[in-house]
């Protein structure tokens, strides 16, 4: 059971508050109609899915109900930080997107 | 009846409080304070069980936890429990408590007869004999019927149970010695401290060991110290009777209290749990879980009467009880000293083989001078007995390689205890990832001195291989005041001498399997695991057949399975297993540890969430006036809904027969209430709504409905309903009543990561709106009734508009939508009026013969009109073409809709995708089984392709005859006028074992002109 800081209620609180939210910062092409196949279906379906340390969404859907994005170990289970999905994508674009 | 109790002076039972109890309907005498294994021992009781595979005679083997034979079932009816562990049951007076193993009795064992032919039931027995699986049908019951202990309870559990949650600074999991020193320190710094420990009384080993001492202390005035400071700390508390079963990440920790499982059920508060969860969050963990001793292998080590020899110190000690008489105890290290001083002290005849060349000598002057016979370098063989050990015979073991030098002596006894070494409890340090540590001079798989500190994870004492008392209280002061800095305090200083009288401890011996100079398995059997009846030879098998992984012989050879999860048998398994493999044992490692260390009882897991508790249960505003008439109900996810509303003799077929026709050609009505409403407001949500839906959204003028498809990203359809517009920046939304929290999280989701540009507020409104749908053809004439200010002739109030007025004198939103196909007004008001205006039109309705309907005429309904219910029609992976709806698909919006995309991708254009059809069986009073497959032709042969299925079947009453809708592959172009000219149309659908001839139609099978909704 992990215990999130929301970072919009500035609270810690138990996992049975939020809901996953899938990997964070995976951008929509801005012209999916023009899109190509390989593209799009790598926007639909292909995730990191690394061992070690995770950009991940999570949704305080019994709070606030704001997403917000959790820099999380899936090896070890530790958490980094949580911040509002801005904030959070100027972190990971400083570390090289996640890389 | 034999007695063994002995009068000792620090024994924690009370002679002054007797109490009775019966074993398999025998009455017996026993003190408060005992377990039931200390009582039946007490009375020289020693068969309690037959094993599992071989219905060998067993007794009690330990005095706690780690306990893998005494397994009994505990009181009767409602409250009985099984597969209890006898050294934990806590005896009060008139314990019933039955064997759970034995037929048709524990002296005569049918097993046991099998137990002959053991030879033939070697480790994976059940995988090589039922290889061809075949067979297995015929045999299981035989087997499941041999197999297992206890039975559960048949009758609902009458007692109840609770959850406790803590936030705490540290947790100290262990009240022994180190545990409630920990505690000490930890509370003389300040720090909010909980110590939780599983027996009825803090002191663990100590309990056992009454006559060492600390810092001068004799043991039973130092705990009286110890927890006479401890109860004046307001910082501090204790739960016993409470185990610690896991820790999960994050130093969460989930602990199980028994508040009245130690008491009579008559003397049991009613009303108040019967055990409590706790879920613990500390901010720092103590580990002071102690060790438990793991007995040696030899042959015939299983009779009763042969126990470990801490856990026949433990009966004497704390209980007052001697196994036997005539004792023989075989040890490998120091740690079985005491005990023996203990029972030579307490009268008994003791001799003490130890397989050690080089004794320790300071133990073997105490030992010698308490009148105990001590024979060096000696193993055991095999012990000797029929029902309880009568005796052993030696061997002399080599003094470097694990084999036999020579002869021993036999050895009379009564009562046989081994020692092969302390197994540190490191359960809890391994549950969320560590790994233990073998220490070599040890011999004990260990958790690190330095536990996880940047976890929060701190081990003091046994758990670290610190088994001696003084070693042990050295490396907790050490490691707490590590947590103690660690939290921002002042170190604390030991309040007293942590010495002990106990003499340094001399190396052990590496011993596992006692050697008796034949090959493993020629001998007699020697028992690793006694639960699960494996013996040193099944390993050497396993091993032989090639498995080399651990984990792979725990599997194959059912090594550490069971109620006591390898406490006793592990180490001696994985050692042996080495051996074998001429492995080290820190290569071969550790099975892997899971929760729950002990069995923990669903009650308790459940707690308060359990039958009206488990899930909320939702009522629509007009429940009590489906329950004034007669309705039966159905759960919808957590909605109870109206299913039916049977008159008096109908049985549901007649009852849904008659208010499909009243919706069909007179008037009926439904509580539509479920459906999911969100209320979208700002100056974006036209543009919102045209990318999450398929359909266009901009020409929808206020005053208007429309249906809409949602499609998810892969462009499967999602959900569906209508949208109203009440003004230009403020749109109500319908969904389905399961999807309703899913949508909303969905839109929520789309608005905050992708477009959070757009001005858009979403609310749900779901439960402030009550929905009664007026439907049938004379429905305007019943609406006309309560409703004045609206002017609903058909050219003023259109299909698919909605106007706002009053129904029953109540401010009213209604919509003239149809779920139905026929004409229809859905009236929504606030919720606090549902039953107000749900009776106005059943008044209203009345000389029209208006009638109320549930969810299965509403099924028949929309089925008849080939109306989609998502997810049971769909399955996510239907587009919208392949459910012929086009025409709810805007292609032409500017912004790319979610979906949209997908639709072009290769897979989603193919035509022979499985697509909605309507199906016709040649027999009209056939209805097909939903879930039925549709084939291609009656010759069945496997495999054959699988076409479809069928997912809605009905009797349409307006018909009068069965309807299905279906997917099936290429089903538009099967339906279409060509694939009936070419025979495509005509299928099978397989259900109840026949092939039925259906014909492939268009869904829509009433109205297909849609006259009647537009009425």
């Amino acid at each position: 059971m992990f215990v999130f800081k929301c970072p919009f209620c500035q609270e810690a609180r138990e996992e049975e508050e939020f809901a996953y939210g899938g990997e964070a910062f995976i951008a929509r092409p801005d012209a999916p109609d023009q899109t190509n196949e390989a593209t799009w279906g790598d926007y639909l379906f292909t995730r990191k899915n690394p061992k070690g340390w995770h950009w991940e969404m999570w949704f305080h859907a019994t709070g606030c109900r704001k997403f917000f994005v959790v820099k999380r170990n899936t090896a070890t289970h530790a958490i980094a930080g949580s911040w509002p999905l801005a904030e959070g994508r100027k972190l990971y674009d400083a570390e090289g997107g996640g890389a | 009846m034999r007695n063994y109790r002995v009068r000792t002076r620090h024994a924690r039972i009370d002679l002054a409080k007797p109490l009775t109890f019966s074993f398999d309907g025998k009455r017996y005498g026993a003190y408060a304070g005992d377990t039931l294994a200390s009582a039946l021992l007490a009375h020289g009781t020693r068969m309690l069980a037959r094993s599992f595979k071989y219905g060998r005679p067993r007794g009690i083997i330990g005095a706690g936890p780690e306990e893998s034979n005494a397994l009994v079932q505990v009181e009767a009816g409602a409250l009985t429990i099984p597969n209890l562990k006898a050294t934990q049951v806590e005896l009060y007076d008139g314990l019933a408590a039955f064997r759970t193993t034995g037929t048709p009795s524990l002296s005569f064992d049918l097993k046991s007869l099998g137990g002959r032919f053991s030879r033939f039931m070697p480790a994976g027995f059940y995988y090589k004999t039922f290889k061809p699986r075949s067979l297995w049908p015929k045999f299981e019951h035989i087997i499941r019927h041999a197999a297992g202990y206890g039975s559960a309870p048949r009758e609902p559990d009458p007692e109840t149970y609770d959850h406790q949650h803590h936030h705490v600074e540290v947790l100290v999991v262990g009240g022994g010695a180190c545990g409630l020193l920990a505690a000490l320190l930890a509370g003389r710094a300040g720090l909010d401290v909980l110590l939780i420990d599983e027996q009825n009384e803090p002191g663990g080993w100590l309990l056992s060991s009454p006559e060492s001492t600390i810092g001068g202390l004799a043991v039973p005035d130092w705990l009286k110290c110890v927890l006479g400071e401890l109860s004046t700390m307001k910082n501090v508390r204790i739960l016993s009777r409470t185990t610690a079963f896991a820790l999960h990440d994050l130093n969460m920790i989930q602990a199980v209290e028994l508040l009245q499982d130690h008491l009579a059920p008559s003397a049991r508060t009613k009303g108040s749990p019967r055990q409590r969860l706790h879920r613990i969050r500390a901010g720092r963990v103590v580990l002071a879980t102690g060790a438990i001793e793991r007995p040696l292998v030899f042959g015939n080590n299983d009779l009763p009467g042969i126990l470990t020899a801490s856990a026949i110190t433990t009966y004497l000690n704390r209980y007052a009880v001697t196994v036997g008489r005539r004792v023989l105890l075989l040890t490998s290290n120091d740690y079985a000293y005491q005990g023996a001083c203990d029972l030579a002290a307490a009268g008994c005849s003791v001799t003490l083989a130890d397989t050690r060349m080089m004794l320790n000598p300071e133990w073997e002057k105490r030992a010698r001078a308490a009148g105990v016979e001590v024979i060096a370098g000696h193993g055991i063989a095999f012990a000797t007995g029929g029902r309880e050990v009568r005796g052993a015979q030696l061997v002399r073991l080599d003094a470097e390689r694990n084999s036999v030098a020579g002869k021993g002596p036999f050895v009379e006894c009564d009562a046989l205890g081994s020692s092969g070494g302390l197994s540190p409890t490191v359960h809890l340090y391994c549950h969320d990832g560590g790994r233990p540590q073998w220490d070599d001079d040890r011999l004990a798989f260990v958790a690190p001195a330095t536990g996880r500190s940047a976890a929060g994870i701190y081990c003091a004492g046994a758990i670290t291989g610190a088994f001696g008392l003084s070693e042990a209280l050295e490396q907790t002061h050490l490691t707490v005041n590590e947590l103690i800095i660690g939290a921002g305090k002042s170190r604390v200083e030991a309040p007293f001498a942590l010495g002990s009288d106990e003499p340094r401890a001399r190396a052990p011996r590496r011993i596992f399997r006692v050697s008796d100079g034949l090959p493993e398995g020629r001998g007699k059997k020697a028992f690793v695991d006694f639960q699960n009846d494996v013996a040193a030879s099944d390993i050497h098998l396993a091993v032989r057949e090639n498995y080399r992984s651990i984990e792979h012989i725990k599997r194959y050879t059912a090594l550490g399975f069971g109620t006591d999860q390898g406490k006793l048998s592990n180490v001696n398994g994985f050692a042996i297993a080495a051996e074998v493999m001429g492995r080290t044992i820190p290569e071969v490692g550790t099975t892997t540890y899971r929760p729950a260390y002990t069995p923990v009882t669903f009650g308790t897991l459940a707690g308060p969430h359990q039958g009206d508790t488990f899930e909320p249960r939702r009522y629509t505003a007009m429940h009590a006036c489906h329950v004034a008439r007669n309705a039966v109900f159905e759960p919808v996810g957590q909605w109870l809904r109206p299913w039916y509303f049977p008159r008096s003799g109908e049985d549901m077929h007649a009852a849904v027969r008659r208010e499909c026709l009243a919706a069909r050609r007179g008037v009926a009505m439904t509580d539509a209430s479920t459906l999911g409403k969100i209320d979208l407001r700002g100056k974006d949500v036209r543009e919102f709504l045209n990318r999450v839906y398929a359909n266009a959204w901009t020409q929808l003028a206020p005053g208007k409905c429309r249906y809409g498809l949602m499609l998810d990203e892969n462009g499967m359809v999602m959900d569906d309903g209508v949208t109203a517009c009440i003004t230009d920046n403020h749109f109500l939304m319908t969904t389905t009543t399961s999807g309703a929290a899913r949508v909303l999280t969905w839109l929520e989701k789309w608005h905050q990561t992708e477009w959070p540009g757009l001005d858009v507020y979403m609310t749900s409104v779901t439960d402030h709106w009550a929905t009664a749908a007026v439907v049938g053809p004379k429905s305007r004439e019943v609406l006309a009734k309560v409703c004045k200010d609206i002017d609903l002739s058909p050219g003023a109030f259109k299909f698919m508009d909605w106007r706002a007025g009053t129904v029953a004198g109540v401010p009213a939103r209604v919509f003239r939508i149809s779920f139905s196909g026929e004409l229809a007004f859905e009236v929504n008001v606030d919720a606090s009026c549902g039953s107000h205006v749900w009776e106005a039109f059943m008044e209203a309705g009345h000389e029209l013969g208006i009638t109320p309907y549930g969810t299965e005429t509403m099924h028949v309904l929309r089925a008849e009109k080939g109306y989609i219910i998502v997810g049971q029609d769909t399955d996510g992976s239907m587009t919208p073409f392949d459910l012929d709806m086009a025409w709810a698909v805007s292609m032409k919006k500017p912004f790319s809709f979610i979906g949209k995309r997908s639709l072009a991708r290769s897979d989603t254009v193919r035509t022979d995708r499985k697509q909605l059809v309507g199906l016709l069986t040649d027999d009209p009073g056939t209805v097909l089984a939903e879930g039925a497959q549709i084939i291609e032709s009656t010759a069945i042969k496997h495999p054959m392709p699988m076409l479809g299925h069928v997912t809605s079947s009905y009797f349409s009453p307006e018909l009068g005859r069965s309807i299905a809708l279906a997917v099936v592959r290429d089903g538009i172009k099967r339906r279409s006028e060509e694939g009936s000219k070419s025979g495509q149309n005509i299928l099978y659908a397989w259900a109840g074992g026949k092939a039925h001839r259906v014909r492939l139609v268009s869904p829509v099978f009433v109205d297909p002109e849609g006259a009647r909704q537009n009425a």
